[in-house]
């Protein structure tokens, strides 16, 4: 069986995008990968589009509008899992040796679909109590702080890391530089949360070109990295009590991946994990072991997942910072391991970095731990 | 500090699983489901016990007591809750076991703690329905 490599890379500029929408950003990224991988773009056999509420048909729309019409295309919801999902999806095209080069594109334009906050589906019992997504994660944090004795500061710390490495990264939805003091001086969202632990509601895209050893070999040997894993999960059924503090579910899925690598957590030297909110950083690296149950604010605070640091977290400035366009957000992820390891991503290069991992959560259906966790794992 | 106490009461959207539960809180009951065979207490309802997949489950009338597992004052929040805010989001750990969802309401914001102990209230609402919420136990 083939492996699977990363030759090309391409991702708007996050932010809001008022005068395009998820078909213009989608294209936009989709040329930018084929002008990276540096390959004429009728080479490409079939198509993957991860989108949440972009309406039937947003991939074809994309591909279109590219002059790419007439290949196989699919198009994958998955909540915040969606784009890494369609990566997965073609992932496993290109390893069944049916196709030896596959694109995969995110998009999405959230600012014209949503302001403020998501909330839960009408039809979740959560709905007739008001909840919304982020005092769902404010519950976990105070929690949290109650079973770990995590300070109100300590959770600042990783918004303020995850900004001021978005303020190196010229395609990040902010760019400022913030401060302790700038996060809790924010206003109040859902206690304790306020509005610097929370990611914005972004308008992106992003894209990936992948191709099998044959491929590769042929048209773009020198730049690939390789897919070692891309592993998914939904979440199985919910035993109540369940933890607010750990994920069973992110767990089981970085389990996975790791297997499938033939690693360990101890061998990632940088990731990008799913930081919706600012305890969410903390419940997924927790989950996916790369620091022990209760001990990565600690950790942070010592300086451990900075970009010079021992475990580098986020250094796109992650959804808190580089912003959240839910269908582009895995590829973008993807797209951030595959420039540190080739060793461009800039001012923001972590130093010999050869093992990158992402991880997507999203989704909530009644009954389940979650709806959706991917796990991808780079190395080169 | 706020006491939120007249939250939206929407019409609750109820299904054969969980008709029971929505009956009993327009009686002012709190109904818990309860699995036959290994006797756990679960929540949501379901057609099924999530600990042993047995499908004979069958419904008691609980304490209405429990603790504050964890929480949340809402500061943001669309539609109609948007005008209620700041209001409180809780997990209640109920002496049964289960931890639910709801709301605290008749409660200082200042005295409210993890661990805390509530008692539940039944809200009606315009169409004969009633929600689930808690409120700090007396004494
Ligand atoms: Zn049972």
């Amino acid at each position: 069986m083939t492996d699977v490599h990363v030759v090309g890379v391409g991702m708007t500029r996050f932010g809001k995008h008022p005068d395009a929408d998820s078909t213009d950003l989608g294209a936009q990224a989709l040329l930018e990968a084929v002008a990276d991988a540096g390959i004429d773009p009728r080479l490409i056999e079939a198509a993957y589009c991860g989108h949440v509420f972009q309406g039937m048909v947003t991939g074809q729309r994309v591909l279109a509008q590219v002059g790419l019409a007439g290949l196989p295309l699919t198009n994958v919801e998955n909540a915040c899992s969606s784009g890494a999902t369609a990566i997965r999806e073609a992932s496993f095209a290109v390893r069944a040796g049916e196709y030896d080069v596959v694109v995969a594109v995110g998009t999405e334009h959230l600012t014209s679909q949503f302001r403020g906050a998501l909330t839960p589906d009408p039809s979740d019992p959560e709905a007739a109590v008001g909840a919304t997504m982020p005092s769902v994660y404010a519950m976990r944090a105070r929690r949290y702080m109650h079973e770990f004795g995590m300070t109100r500061e300590q959770l600042a710390l990783i918004p303020v890391k995850n900004k001021n490495n978005a303020a190196l990264n010229p395609l990040a939805h902010f760019r400022t530089r913030i401060t302790v003091e700038d996060v809790l001086e924010s206003r109040p969202v859902a206690d304790p949360l306020r509005l610097h632990d929370c990611s914005p509601v972004t308008d992106g895209a992003a894209a990936v070109i992948l191709m099998s050893d044959k491929a590769k070999k042929r048209f773009c040997d020198t730049r690939a990295v390789r897919l070692a894993a891309s592993t998914l999960r939904s979440g199985s059924v919910d035993v109540e009590p369940t933890s607010m503090t750990f994920e069973p579910l992110t767990r089981l899925t970085a389990q996975d991946a790791y297997e499938r690598a033939g690693i360990g957590p101890e061998d990632v030297d940088f990731c990008e994990v799913h930081d919706c909110f600012s305890i969410a950083e903390v419940l997924r690296v927790e989950g996916l072991g790369l620091f022990g149950q209760g001990e990565y604010p600690a950790a942070v605070q010592r300086g451990e997942a900075d970009l010079g640091g021992r475990l580098p977290v986020n250094p796109s400035g992650g959804l808190l910072g580089k912003g959240h366009p839910l269908g582009g957000t895995g590829v973008a992820q993807v797209v951030e391991l595959v420039r540190q390891l080739r060793g461009e991503a800039g001012n923001r290069q972590i130093e010999g970095a050869k093992v990158g991992l992402a991880h997507c959560r999203g989704g909530k259906a009644v009954g389940i731990e979650g709806a959706a966790c991917t796990v991808q794992v780079l190395t080169r | 500090m706020p006491r939120p106490t007249d939250l939206p009461t929407p019409t609750p959207r109820s299904s054969s699983d969980d008709q029971v539960f929505w009956d009993g809180l327009a009686e002012d009951r709190l109904l818990l489901p309860r699995c036959t065979s290994c006797g756990s207490v679960f929540w949501h309802p379901r057609p099924f016990c999530p600990e042993c997949s047995c499908t004979r489950i069958d419904w008691f009338a609980a304490t209405g007591n429990g603790t504050i597992y964890s929480y949340s004052v809402t500061h943001k929040a669309p539609g109609n809750w948007g005008a209620h805010a700041p209001y409180v989001i809780a997990y209640v750990e109920l002496d049964e076991g289960p931890r639910v969802m709801s709301n605290i309401v008749d409660a200082d914001l200042d005295m409210l703690e993890v661990g805390l102990e509530v008692q539940a209230v039944f809200h009606a609402g315009a169409d004969g329905g009633a929600v689930l919420r808690f409120t700090p136990s007396p004494g």
